[in-house]
């Protein structure tokens, strides 16, 4: 049997900056469907990676290929149009917008009708608006935000605020979700809900999606592999069993003098 | 049939203005018409800048150099065309017909200036396009008053007095309805997105950089009608009219009313209008005014007068879904 293409193959991706490597041959593959979560402490560079995934920050070094398709070098834009959505870890809504328009702007892809026709308001325009309305609605829906349709979105509890946010990345009709952060700020159990919700939507869309959590457990229970990042370097991967039980990860997360308190042994080079 | 449904509904608040307005114009004479007149090219050039300004979120502060644009153009076509009659129409049709192809001349030579300006200078962000919209308003300045085909510093004089209630009211009508369509589609959420978060915007696919291009050239275009009817009003096309204190007079009026209201705009404008006339012997004190109206306005509302609101968002549910379908849901 043949291996289906990567939905995201990122192959030694590099990011500088200035003396600073944040991110150091950074390699990842996700396949159709996978749910990959990547974890590290402060200042690993998950978000480094994910900017450099989504373009943001074109890469120093390195290739992002999206379903065998270079995208490295191009515009945020583009590469949201060929099928990588993402959220941010500090809520990056339209906060002036309604609950709709928010996933109406992210539904603007594939409109027909053009600047002329939505000032002549063309029979083309409307269509597209009511099919932007319509799909915007349907996401809606999914995050379970059919109430807040036209609320502002500043005026949003948090836990909806953040629902809403995957709910717009949704909308741009994505191969590859990238959610970053996505539980920060909840309790453990809203967390929990979340990441039920966020498998939900991975079997519903059939998407692959890439988690970064802060805490590390949430993330064992709902990812199927895991990437572990310390200062730009990728120290660990594997299934979360594995993850848990390898050193590296735990003298990251818990110090040398942990380690030495319980006799563990790190292994010198990488892993 | 619902081609013609929606040809008729586009044209129809034009078909309306035009009775009305021709209503009006009757009704007017003197001093009142000509303030009238003023006061609505200043609504033309507030609505219009608040599209870049309050809708994309950009600080643009050279709106009078399209003016200029398009002043100057319409300027050249009309005075070079000022003996000529259309054959087959009578003397006054016949000028009123060169007169609309002048304006649109003139827009669409403030459109090209606007895109000119717009490519290079809205990938910054800002206070630095601030400066680039206020260095292109004093370039086109000064290559105005260094041009011996513009008239140089003293201007065009003699042009024939074109512009009445009817013209300024169709553009300021065209211009309205021009914003508030656009702020209710797709297009314009773009927009929209892009002031509310420029990196989101960008990562949910909206293209910034184009749409900021686009946004300026539908302004650009605004403000080159706008100058169009200012100079056919006074008669007289000088680059007197088109230095920043107008630039500045603009910003005033869309920050007074509110960046991102329509309703605040043409409020503000024809407000300020308004009380400038009747301030006249305080002339000189134009631009304290100015500089004090915004201090005690930032202090007191920074938000403007109507912050994004609308007049028409006070309309009953279910008129407003049936004014705007875009907003309205799947039925």
């Amino acid at each position: 049997m043949t291996q289906p293409v990567p939905v995201l193959d990122a192959k030694k991706v590099n990011m500088q900056f200035g003396g600073l490597r944040a991110l150091a041959d950074f390699d990842l593959t996700l396949l159709p469907g996978e749910l990959v979560g990547m974890i590290g402490p402060n200042g690993a560079g998950k978000t480094t990676a994910f900017n450099a995934i989504t373009g943001v920050y074109p890469p120093s070094s390195g290739d992002v290929m999206l379903c065998g398709e270079r995208v490295n070098g191009q515009r945020p834009h583009q590469i949201c149009m060929k099928g990588i959505a993402r959220t941010f870890q500090n809520i990056r809504l339209f906060k002036q917008l309604s609950a709709i328009d928010n996933v109406r702007v992210a539904c603007h892809h594939g409109h027909k009708a053009g600047f002329a026709a939505s000032l002549l308001r063309t029979a083309a325009f409307l269509s597209d608006e009511e099919r932007i309305t319509k799909r915007a609605q349907e996401f809606l829906e999914v995050m379970g935000l059919s109430h807040r349709r036209d609320s502002l979105a500043r005026n949003l509890p948090y836990g909806e605020q953040r629902r809403l946010e995957i709910a717009r990345a949704l909308a741009t009709g994505p191969k590859l979700l990238c959610l970053d952060e996505p539980a920060a700020g909840m309790n453990a159990s809203e967390k929990v809900a979340l990441l039920e919700l966020i498998r939900k939507i991975r079997d519903l869309f059939s998407l692959a999606i890439l988690v970064i959590e802060h805490d590390m457990r949430v993330v064992m229970g709902v990812s199927e592999r895991l990437i572990v990042l310390d200062h730009g370097v990728t120290i660990s991967r594997g299934t979360p069993e594995q993850v848990r039980k390898d050193p590296k990860v735990i003298e990251a997360y818990l110090g040398d003098s942990y380690l030495e308190e319980k006799h563990i042994q790190v292994p010198v080079g990488g892993a | 049939m619902r081609a013609l449904l929606l040809f008729a509904q586009s044209i129809f608040p034009f078909l309306v203005g035009v009775i009305v307005l021709w209503l009006v114009s009757n009704g007017l004479s003197g001093t009142w018409a000509i303030i009238l007149m003023v006061a609505g090219i200043d609504v033309i050039l507030a609505v219009s800048l608040n599209v870049v300004n309050g809708f994309t979120g950009q600080f643009s502060i050279g709106h009078a150099g399209f003016m200029a644009v398009g002043a100057y153009t319409a300027t050249k076509i009309t005075m070079a065309l000022r003996d000529v009659q259309i054959a087959g129409l009578p003397v006054g049709v016949s000028d009123q017909v060169i007169f609309f192809f002048a304006l649109v001349a003139g827009m669409i030579a403030a459109a090209i200036a606007g895109l000119l300006v717009g490519i290079p200078s809205l990938r910054l962000r800002g206070d630095y396009l601030a400066i680039v919209t206020l260095g292109f308003n004093e370039i086109i300045r000064v290559i105005i008053e260094n041009t011996r085909f513009l008239g140089q510093a003293t201007g065009i004089s003699g042009l024939p007095p074109l512009t009445n209630v009817t013209w300024v009211g169709m553009g300021v009508l065209a211009t309205v309805v021009m914003a508030k369509r656009l702020v209710s589609s797709t297009h314009g959420r773009a927009l929209l997105a892009i002031r509310e978060d420029e990196v989101a915007a960008e990562a949910m696919g909206v293209d910034t950089t184009g749409y900021k291009v686009r946004a300026f050239v539908i302004a650009s275009a605004f403000a080159g009608l706008g100058g169009g009817l200012l100079v056919h009003l006074l008669q007289l096309c000088t680059p007197k009219s088109f230095t920043f204190i107008k630039s500045f007079e603009v910003v005033v009026m869309v920050v007074l009313g509110g960046l991102g209201s329509i309703t605040g705009s043409v409020i503000a404008a024809l407000g300020l209008r308004i009380a400038l006339e009747g301030l006249r012997e305080f002339a000189e004190y134009r631009m304290v005014l100015y500089a004090l109206l915004l201090i005690v306005l930032m202090l007191a509302r920074p938000t403007g007068l109507f912050g994004t609101k609308e007049i028409w968002d006070l309309l009953p549910k279910f008129l407003r879904r049936r004014a705007e379908p875009a907003a309205g849901g799947t039925p």
